[in-house]
């Protein structure tokens, strides 16, 4: 359950202020596909990147399971993007140097989980997401939509309620930018909270609740 | 995060960027190699002098004439310093704890054989001296038990004067000229080495009374004691000043344990160590340089994983600690390979050049290492610091 109230962002482009976010309202709840969509410039990775707690709205209360986490400290907001939220990203960010395990077992590191349940639910989730032979190769020996099914791998091995992608098909061809959408939206027929952000119209439509934003605002929301 | 996750994620990152980790340890091992050779041969350095020091026997105490003070009076006025004499060496041997005196004159004068003559250290001493400095005589014997203010004219010649004079020839029985005296050899000393710059072998050694009518002297110049072992050297000294205070009515003689000599020697030899560890330590500070640079290089290259870390769940703290870790990781194997290699060198070197002595003291090894870590953290902090500052955003938009 996501509450965004009156939610502004301004950023400081050269010497000029430009509102990002201008007095956002937005309810989620669990379990709900959302597609934002709008022009570049719009305002739809810094409303994601707020809701992911990566940033920090300027005015405004966020609500996350009904506690105010716009007053939290760096490490506590730390700890709920680690458990609660997680993100993919267009260029799916992998570590280069890692293995695919590596790369999807790097969450739990950072949550200090013990290596040997690590083990088992990296070993878990490689076979889920197909990939199983692919385990040990690094990220360059791997196809864009091999990739980005590690970098979901990844952003769900903390079994958060809420995931974030930003144009998650926007850098993979047609075919595996389907089974990326087609994993995507099997995880959130599992009940998890999927928010996408893309250009693409048909991806759009495929969301059950569509967002648009225009000029840091929601123009609609259907 | 636990701390072997730490120290895998560390080594993963230097492993992936091997050459420039492997360049950046090889700094910090120079730098710990030197420290711990240059303090290894320092500290062999300064066992050797102790032990050369020591060599001319031990439980010793020395008099000598004239006492370092500042009166408030020139001292030309009242120089009422009586000079050390024999009576007094006599004196001294009977203080109870006191094995030996030995009165000694010194002086320089030229040895004549044949047509061969060689200006070399005459030492005026007692018979007792060969034993007392612990010089063993080659051949013949030292100076003997005569009347001490009459006795015959014989010498023991060191080593380098009995070859250097009489070259192929047995000087034992030959009569030699010292200063133009007649002097029958009696011994020839065992080489000895030279102590402190002063050439033992190039001494000759005569009875104290007569050195000093040879130099034309009324006094002594200094007189050894040397005490049964196990006795405190200070015990002794209280004693010898006390007696001497009393014939002399004043005390107007030093006196030096050789204890005392060994201390201020030590504490010399100590600052030598340590400066020479800290002309090492100078290529150290170059190696932390080293790793402040790659570190600063590291998190401006992997600025996206920054983001990256952070968007899965990772703290600024957590950041910090990675790459202050990497730093600390890269700096300790530095540390360990230099140890290896200075100790190693150490080694090599005392085993190729037996007369440079070294010793490796462990204590210092491992405060090697502790300043290794040390210089890790310090040049890891810097960048670190960048790293977990980065803006997550903006970091995960670098490519």
């Amino acid at each position: 359950m996501i509450t965004l109230a009156g939610i502004c962002r301004e950023f400081m482009v050269g010497d000029e202020r430009v509102a990002a976010l201008r007095d956002v309202d937005l309810t989620i709840a669990t379990g709900e596909y959302i597609a934002v969509m709008g022009p570049s410039g719009s305002g739809k990775s810094t409303l994601l990147n707020i809701i992911g707690l990566l940033d920090r709205p300027d005015a405004g209360t966020y609500l996350l399971d009904g506690e105010d986490i716009t007053g939290l400290g760096d490490r506590q907001q730390a700890a709920l993007r680690r458990h609660k939220i997680g993100f993919v990203f267009q260029f799916f960010h992998l570590v280069p140097r890692m293995t695919a395990a590596e790369n999807i077992e790097l969450p739990m590191i950072l949550a200090g989980i013990d290596p040997s349940e690590r083990k088992q639910r990296v070993a878990a989730t490689i076979d889920a997401f197909g990939i199983g032979n692919r385990a040990r190769h690094r990220p360059d020996q791997l196809s864009g939509g091999q990739r980005q099914r590690v970098a979901i791998a990844r952003a769900v091995i903390m079994q958060p309620h809420t995931l974030l992608a930003d144009e998650p098909t926007g850098n993979l061809d047609r075919v595996s930018g389907g089974e990326v959408v087609e994993i995507l939206e099997d995880l959130n027929s599992r009940g998890l909270t999927l928010i996408t952000v893309t250009h693409d119209p048909d991806l759009g439509k495929r969301a059950g609740r569509r967002i648009r934003m225009v000029d840091g605002r929601i123009e609609s929301d259907r | 995060m636990l701390l072997r996750d730490l120290i895998r994620l560390s080594l993963g990152s230097l492993v992936d960027q091997r050459m420039r980790s492997f360049l950046t340890v090889l700094g910090i091992a120079v730098g710990i190699a030197s420290v711990v050779l240059l303090t290894s041969i320092g500290e062999g350095v300064r066992r050797f002098m102790l032990s050369e020091f020591t060599q001319f026997g031990t439980n010793l105490v020395s008099i000598n004439p004239g006492r370092t003070t500042t009166v408030g009076v020139s001292g030309a006025i009242i120089n009422n310093i009586r000079p050390l004499s024999i009576a007094d060496e006599e004196a001294l041997r009977r203080i109870a704890g006191v094995i030996d005196t030995i009165a000694v004159v010194q002086g320089n004068a030229p040895v004549e054989w044949e047509k061969r003559s060689r200006h070399t250290t005459i030492l005026g001493v007692g018979p007792t001296a060969a034993a007392v400095f612990k010089i063993d005589v080659a051949r013949g014997r030292f100076l003997p038990v005569d009347d001490q203010r009459a006795p015959r004219a014989y010498v023991a010649l060191g080593s380098t004067v009995a070859t250097e004079l009489f070259r192929e020839t047995s000087p034992l029985g030959k009569i030699v000229r010292i200063g133009g005296e007649r002097y029958r050899v009696i011994g020839i000393m065992e080489s000895k080495g030279q102590m402190l710059g002063f050439d033992l072998d190039d001494a000759v050694y005569i009875p104290t009374v007569r050195a000093m009518s040879l130099f034309n002297l009324d006094s002594l110049m200094e007189i050894d004691l040397l005490y049964q072992a196990g006795l405190e050297s200070r015990t002794v000294a209280d004693q010898a000043r006390r007696l001497l205070s009393a014939r002399h009515g004043a005390e107007d003689f030093t006196i030096t344990t050789q204890e005392e000599m060994l201390d201020v020697l030590g504490s010399v030899l100590n600052i030598i160590t340590l400066s020479v560890g800290g002309l090492g330590a100078i290529s150290l500070l170059v190696g932390g340089v080293g790793i402040l640079t790659i570190m600063t290089i590291a998190v401006t290259e992997r600025t996206p994983e920054v983001g990256l870390l952070r968007a899965i769940g990772a703290g600024r703290g957590q950041i910090l600690l990675l790459f202050i870790g990497e730093a600390v990781v890269l700096a300790a194997i530095g540390g360990l390979c230099g140890l290896v290699i200075g100790a190693g060198g150490a080694w090599l070197l005392g085993a190729l050049v037996p007369s440079l002595p070294t010793h490796t003291p462990w204590l210092f090894a491992l405060y090697a290492e502790l300043l290794a870590a040390a210089i890790g953290l310090l040049a890891g902090v810097l960048p670190a610091r960048h790293a977990a500052g980065l803006d997550p955003i903006e970091a995960l938009r670098a490519e």
